[in-house]
């Protein structure tokens, strides 16, 4: 059996999500692809927002960096170029990066810079207390959308694709193998790269879209998630009610602390 | 300030003279985003920094430069950035996470008119209470200023110094008529200015705690990827970094982030004085203002007025003792500010209304000249 411990800071425990909330899971799949890269805890910064999400730094036994919300990559973003030899892992959520947080998000994606994001997207601020976020799908209730959320939801993915990150992956809270997977050719992706992980909120968003019962939530993941190949074989109905997970963009481009590597050294003056 | 040191003699505006003097302290990490009057010292650092192995970035918004200082200063590095009033809103909330997780970096503030969009190109001091208060919650804070290109050379040093030695983010508060007036500037040989460094750990890893309570209230936190893993966080927290809900604990931490700049106020504060001693009129000014009060108390002498300048080189902590003294001397003080009395009413509370307080406040966007500032000594006389 895989033992958590050398990653883990035990004296933090019990965690504070509640029961039924898939952030866990992510954190321990998270964990176990560490140790599988054997990433060095010295070398790694895990830097977060403000969310439940964000609370996962806490737990982990790495230097960890929990700042304001929203500011996540911008502080990480420093981190990375200040010293460009450390691991650095944004963990974030759906309200954290692509609302307050949104412009950086897409500047870190566009700037290519090697930051590994993982974004768990609950569809809701859990934290808070159930408010709408900008995956709230249209029609779905929160407690600031009680008559049903007039506003389309953002696709997490496909923003990152559109604004230029080299690697964009999204996973699920109940097919954990494969989300260690796409967690793994993140990690070792040279280039911004994104892990979207639907995460259910049984609590928050569940409770108020009759998906009350954390088994039913993880039970709807089962059902509705598809893999990307399967889904290039599907026709648009069967799509509807459906999403897909796997690798949606792994492409090769100039990663940004490289190429500020490369300006020092042009300008290094001649022996 | 420093005119008769010894040094090497250049020409330039204090924008420059404020990238120059960051090279010097040893700053080698830059983030920030254009806004006038203050986008000279982000485009010279954007050429100086390669070419010493540092770091610049023109990150996508304030928040976002003043987050990543922030993060490169927990590696080790000293790091700054630039703005102008509207920037130095923007950056207010991630400014107080500085104060809060106890980061050194440092923030010039190259101050323009406002409210608002205001007065991009001209002159004025309002962002001076807001260096004080503009982020939400109770902790110390140190702004400097400075009146010439050469002062701005010396002071952004200087502000990087107490950065690193009091672990708090240092606002530097010049305004656009210094940042763009070019003038001489010595630059000193690099073995003549003082160079301070954050305190390293003294313990191993097992043993090390971030915040750890000492007799000196300052922080030791290790750089990033030395092998001392701790957490840093925005909440309150205790002496593991960690967060906490234990009441004493809050109370300390809380108390500790404005003690910690109270308890070496003597050592922060340092004021400049002219004809003073004999003063029975006070001129309070900071700041370019501070050139025209020096014109103004010199005309002033000439015609028979005994007029004294008190010049703070530092705005926060207040010099309230400098104050207090030059109040129990003096018949009145008088207070030019680009602003409509930010600091006049700071001088009051000094001053303990020993002495009538008496505010001479220009926001047209124009320097005030000594002509001005004469009329006014004339009418408090």
């Amino acid at each position: 059996m895989f033992d958590y411990l050398q990653y883990v800071r035990q004296e933090n425990f019990p965690h504070i999500w509640c029961a039924g909330c898939g952030d866990g899971i992510v954190l321990k799949a998270l964990i176990r692809t560490m140790d599988k890269l054997g990433l060095s805890q010295d070398e790694t910064v895990m830097v977060s927002g403000i969310g439940c999400s964000s609370r996962t730094p806490g737990y982990v036994d790495i230097n960890t960096l929990h700042t304001t919300h929203g500011r996540a990559i911008a502080f990480a973003t420093g981190v990375k170029i200040a010293n460009p030899d450390l691991n650095v892992i944004v963990v974030t959520g759906d309200g954290d990066a692509t609302a307050i947080g949104g412009n950086h998000f897409i500047h870190a994606a566009r700037r290519n810079i090697d930051l590994t994001v993982l974004l768990y997207n609950n569809y809701i601020y859990g934290m808070t207390g159930g408010q709408c976020s900008p995956t709230t799908p249209r029609g779905a209730n929160a407690s600031t959308a009680q008559h049903g959320n007039l506003e389309p939801a953002f696709n997490i993915s496909g923003l990152a694709i559109a604004a230029g990150a080299s690697f964009v992956a999204r996973g699920d809270a109940y097919h954990v193998k494969k989300l260690e997977t796409l967690i793994g050719k993140a990690l070792q992706k040279k280039g911004f790269s994104l892990v979207e992980v639907v995460s259910p909120c049984p609590t928050a968003f569940g409770r108020r879209n009759k998906m009350a019962s954390p088994v039913k939530m993880m039970e709807q993941l089962r059902d509705t998630v598809v893999s990307v190949e399967k889904w290039e074989k599907m026709t648009g109905e069967e799509r509807k009610g459906r999403f897909r997970t796997g690798i949606l963009r792994d492409i090769e481009k100039p990663e940004f602390t490289a190429e500020y590597a490369k300006l020092i050294e042009k300008m290094r003056p001649e022996e | 300030m420093s005119n008769d040191r010894p040094g090497k003699v250049r020409m330039m505006q204090g924008n420059q003279a404020c990238a120059e003097g960051a090279i010097a302290a040893g700053c080698r990490f830059f983030a920030g985003y254009p806004i006038t009057p203050s986008s000279e010292i982000a485009e010279n650092l954007s050429v100086m920094l390669p070419r010493l192995g540092g770091k610049f970035i023109q990150m996508e918004d304030e928040m976002a430069a003043m987050g990543a200082i922030i993060g490169a200063a927990l590696t080790g590095q000293k790091s700054l950035t630039a703005t102008s009033g509207p920037g130095f809103s923007l950056k207010q909330e991630t400014k107080g996470y500085a104060s809060m997780a106890e980061v050194p970096c440092v923030i010039v503030n190259v101050m323009r008119g406002g409210p608002s969009t205001g007065m991009p190109t001209l002159p004025a001091q309002m962002d001076v209470q807001q260096a004080r208060w503009g982020a939400h919650g109770d902790r110390g804070v140190i702004a400097l200023t400075a009146k010439s290109a050469q002062e701005t050379y010396e002071q952004t040093i200087r502000a990087f110094n107490l950065a690193e030695r009091y672990m708090t983010p240092v606002i530097l508060l010049i305004d656009e008529i210094t940042g763009h007036t070019t003038e001489k500037v010595i630059i000193p040989d690099a073995s003549d200015i003082e160079i301070v460094h954050r305190k390293k750990p003294d313990k191993d890893p097992e043993n090390y705690l971030p915040y750890r309570f000492t007799d000196d209230c300052i922080p030791t936190l290790a750089p990033f990827g030395t092998g001392y893993r701790y957490n840093v966080t925005g909440l309150c927290h205790n002496e593991t970094g960690f967060p906490t809900n234990d009441s004493n604990e809050i109370q300390c931490l809380i108390e500790r982030l404005t003690r910690k700049i109270e308890i070496y106020e003597d050592d922060i504060i340092r004021n400049n004085e002219l004809m003073l001693e004999d003063a029975e009129i006070g001129v309070f000014a900071y700041g370019s203002v501070a050139r025209t009060a020096q014109a103004a108390v010199r005309i002033c002498r000439e015609e028979g007025i005994k007029a004294g300048l008190l010049e703070p080189t530092v705005l926060w902590p207040f010099p309230t003792k400098a104050v207090l003294a030059m109040a129990q001397k003096v018949r009145a003080i008088v207070v030019p500010e680009l602003n409509l009395g930010q600091m006049a009413r700071e001088v009051s509370l000094a001053s303990q209304c020993s002495v009538p307080v008496h505010k001479l406040g220009r926001v047209d966007g124009s320097p005030i000249p000594p002509q001005q500032l004469v009329e006014k000594i004339r009418e408090v006389v």
